[in-house]
């Protein structure tokens, strides 16, 4: 892909650009993880970060769930800054308040699931609808069975977590997540830490979810069947810079980039 | 032994438990108070707590009761010497007790606080919900040292002249003479109730390990025999 080819494509391809990455840089020490990263994605736009361990896609994710915070440049989210608000015609760091009206629109599925062991399935997934959104218990209820079914583990509302699989606990907080109705889902290597059997229950869960709701997704995965089947968009980094981005049938099947080639050549002999 | 020095002994057992369980439930509230505040991100409230930990793990039990009964009168405040006990040993075992819930809270993985964030909980929901919950488990172990410390502490009490039951043991001893056997009775009064008080703590540990969902650790029977517990 030309030069600006991959521009054209680093933005949305969707109206409007929903979240918005200007030049973005993050360090660790001597190692720069995010170096002036540019990018935007569109509202309900579904988007698949691939590459090397390291190149800094987690950070992003990280960085959209303000986890961390960029060392330089800003974030969007819509129309708010994330890290950054704006007073008196300047930008300053964001208070606890703004952080969370902005927070409010975006959740994220943890590679360990982090499920809250000291609650039963069915509070995992009520207790913030309860407490963040104002929800009703038997409201929150509601919604909570609703969407454990999707999951097909309405069954399991009373267990506490440590009595689930991985990939049954990876379920339940993909549905603790959709339980907060968020405008952007960010998913970070949901898959990794389960066995091929359990994640494909996991990724027919995510496979529903991209066809039924318009929720915004971006993925971090080395699943790169499921980035193809539900991904608008997928962006290859490598060291902290974004080398290649295309839609997937483009992305997996004439990659330009020759460091995208050997990456994806080194997935595909893993898997 | 008469009906009457035995009466003596049990009413200074049961002053015993109160200033056990009066210590223990103020200085609960001491641990937690300066246990959170030490984590706080405001500089001010987490050196407050730093304070008092570092002033009353320092400070002599008995001569903090010494300075609440007889120092504190020239102030114009007269405690009522059961209050002085209890308020004294409360600041000290809290001041233990508040190291043991910081190590509580530290000990929940950040992962857990990543996943609240996650879910737009504030900082103070995080704490209470999440945090505290698991934090919890952790923490009683240690509680339940801190306690038979503290059951075994109240005994510096009797020198203020509370009528625990050292002092009981003392006025007994004085009546009959007999040195050996009101000691021994002593030994073994201040042990039934450390065995009491651990076992107390053991069911609430098995209780909390219960609403976490996991199994309880097997008692010192099931392990010997290597049953494993249902």
């Amino acid at each position: 892909m030309s030069q600006s080819a991959t521009e054209a494509a680093l933005t949305s391809r969707k109206d409007g650009q929903f979240i918005h990455f200007d030049k973005v840089t993050k360090r660790f020490g001597d190692n720069v993880v995010l170096n002036d990263l540019c990018f935007a994605m569109g509202a309900g736009e579904r988007v698949t970060l691939i590459g090397p361990s390291g190149s800094g896609k987690t950070t992003i994710l990280r960085m959209l769930m303000t986890l961390m915070q960029p060392d330089t440049g800003t974030i969007r989210v819509g129309e708010d800054y994330l890290h950054h608000e704006e007073r008196g015609g300047r930008l300053v760091e964001a208070s606890e308040a703004h952080i969370r009206k902005v927070r409010q629109r975006i959740t994220m599925v943890f590679q360990s699931f982090n499920l809250f062991p000291n609650m039963r399935v069915l509070r995992n997934v009520t207790e913030a609808p309860v407490h963040v959104l104002g929800l009703s218990k038997e409201e929150a209820e509601e919604r909570a069975l609703g969407l454990l079914a999707m999951v097909g583990l309405d069954h399991k509302i009373d267990s506490y977590p440590s009595q689930l699989s991985g990939g049954q606990q990876q379920r339940v907080a993909i549905a603790r997540a959709l339980a907060m109705q968020p405008d952007v889902l960010l998913l970070d290597e949901v898959t990794s830490a389960l066995d091929p059997e359990l994640a494909a229950g996991v990724l027919d869960v995510l496979r529903d979810v991209a066809k039924t709701t318009d929720v915004t997704m971006l993925c971090v995965t080395h699943a790169m069947k499921f980035a193809r089947d539900i991904s608008h968009r997928v962006l290859m980094f490598c060291e902290g810079k974004i080398i290649e981005a295309a839609p997937p049938e483009q992305m997996f099947d004439s990659p330009e980039h020759e460091r995208t080639r050997s990456f994806l050549q080194s997935v595909l002999e893993e898997s | 032994m008469s009906p009457q020095l035995f009466a003596y002994l049990l009413e200074g057992l049961l002053t015993t438990l109160q200033l056990t369980i009066g210590a223990a439930a103020l200085g609960l509230v001491f641990s937690f108070a300066a246990g959170i505040a030490t984590c706080s991100p405001n500089i001010v409230v987490r050196g407050a707590g730093r304070c008092y930990i570092e002033l009353f793990r320092g400070i002599s039990a008995l001569v903090l009761l010494f300075w609440f009964v007889f120092a504190l009168p020239y102030a114009g405040w007269q405690l009522d010497p059961m209050w002085a006990g209890i308020l004294a040993l409360a600041l000290n075992i809290g001041a233990y007790g508040a190291e043991v819930v910081r190590g509580g809270i530290v000990a929940v993985p950040v992962a857990q606080i990543e996943a609240a964030v996650a879910l737009n909980f504030t900082r103070a929901q995080r704490m209470r919900l999440v945090v505290l919950p698991q934090a919890i488990a952790r923490m009683l172990p240690p509680f339940g040292n801190l306690l038979i410390e503290l059951l075994k502490g109240t005994s510096v009490a009797y020198i203020v002249l509370i009528p625990d039951l050292t002092f009981a043991g003392q006025i007994v001893r004085n009546a009959t003479g007999d040195s050996a056997s009101v000691f021994t009775a002593l030994l073994i009064l201040y042990a039934v109730l450390a065995v009491i008080f651990t076992t107390i703590v053991r069911l609430i540990e098995r209780r909390v390990a219960k609403s976490l969902g996991r199994p309880p650790t097997p008692g010192f029977f099931a392990r010997i025999k290597g049953v494993k517990s249902a």
